[in-house]
C-alpha cells in the first residue's frame, strides 16, 4: 500500500516534469476505482463516461498548471473531484430534467408540431370544399338549419327564433340535413378524411 | 424466509472506461500546455 502511494507521488512529479506516460499509468492503475465510483452514484454509463472523462481534464489542467499541492494522496483527491462533478451533475439535472428516450415513455408521443404540412392542409382544403359542396345540395330550410349551427355556432333557440319555426322543426330539419349529406357521400363514394 | 424489497444494483461487471475515452485524455493531456508569463498562466491546445 505504502509502496503503491510513493509510486502515485513519483508518477505525479514524473508527470508534472513532462512525463506523459506517467499520466497512462495513473489512468490504469486507478481508472476501475474512479469509473465505479461515479457509475454507483449515476447507474448510467455514457454519464459515467462523461463524468470520468471530466475528470480527469480537471486533473490534467491542475497538474499541467504546477497547483496540485497534495502529493501522496492522489487517489483521493481525484475521488473528491469525481464527487464534485457527480454533485454539479445532479445539480444541473434538477434544474432541467433529462429525457432519455430509454423506457416505454416517449417524450415525442406528447410532443408533436400541430401545424399541418404541406399535403396535410391540401387535404383539408379538399375536404373542406366537398363538405361545402354537398351542403349546397341540400333542400334550402335544411341548408339555412346546419349552416347557423354549424357555421355561425348559433344555439337551436337562436336558430328557431332567426327561421320563425319551432326548435323541434329546427331540430328535425338539422337531423334531415346530417342524414341527406351522409347519403350523398355513400352514394358518390366521398372519402371526407385527412 | 424474508423477502428483500430492496433495488437490485445493476450488475457491476466491466466497470472500466472505453478505451478511447483513455485515449482521448492522453492525448489532451499530449496537446494541453501552459504557458507561464510573469504570474499569469495561459492554456494551449496544440493539435
Amino acid at each position: 500500500m505504502r509502496n503503491e502511494l510513493i509510486q502515485d507521488a513519483a508518477l505525479v512529479s514524473n508527470y508534472i516534469r513532462g512525463d506523459e506516460n506517467a499520466l497512462a499509468v495513473l489512468i490504469e492503475r486507478h481508472k476501475q476505482k474512479i469509473y465505479s465510483f461515479i457509475y454507483s452514484k449515476v447507474y448510467d454509463k455514457d454519464i459515467t463516461e462523461d463524468i470520468f472523462q471530466d475528470t480527469f481534464i480537471k486533473v490534467i489542467r491542475t497538474l499541467k498548471r504546477g497547483k496540485y499541492n497534495e502529493e501522496g494522496k492522489f487517489l483521493p483527491w481525484v475521488m473528491r473531484i469525481a464527487h464534485n462533478l457527480v454533485i454539479d451533475h445532479f445539480r444541473k439535472n434538477s434544474r432541467m430534467p433529462k429525457f432519455d428516450n430509454a423506457g416505454e415513455f416517449s417524450i415525442f408521443s406528447v410532443l408533436s408540431d400541430n401545424s399541418l404540412n404541406a399535403e396535410k392542409s391540401i387535404i383539408k382544403e379538399q375536404v373542406e370544399s366537398d363538405v361545402r359542396r354537398i351542403i349546397e345540395e341540400l333542400p334550402e330550410d335544411q341548408k339555412q338549419v346546419l349552416l347557423m349551427r354549424m357555421y355561425q355556432d348559433m344555439s337551436f333557440k337562436e336558430i328557431s327564433e332567426r327561421t320563425g319555426v319551432s326548435i323541434n322543426t329546427a331540430l328535425g330539419r338539422m337531423r334531415y340535413a346530417l342524414i341527406n349529406m351522409r347519403k350523398v357521400i355513400e352514394q358518390n363514394n366521398i372519402i371526407l378524411t385527412n | 424466509m424474508a423477502k428483500l424489497y430492496s433495488k437490485p444494483n445493476p450488475k457491476n461487471d466491466n466497470l472500466t472506461p472505453k478505451d478511447e475515452t483513455i485515449k482521448r485524455l492522453l492525448d489532451y493531456s499530449k496537446a494541453l500546455s501552459v504557458i507561464n508569463y510573469n504570474k499569469l498562466k495561459f492554456e494551449a491546445l496544440l493539435n
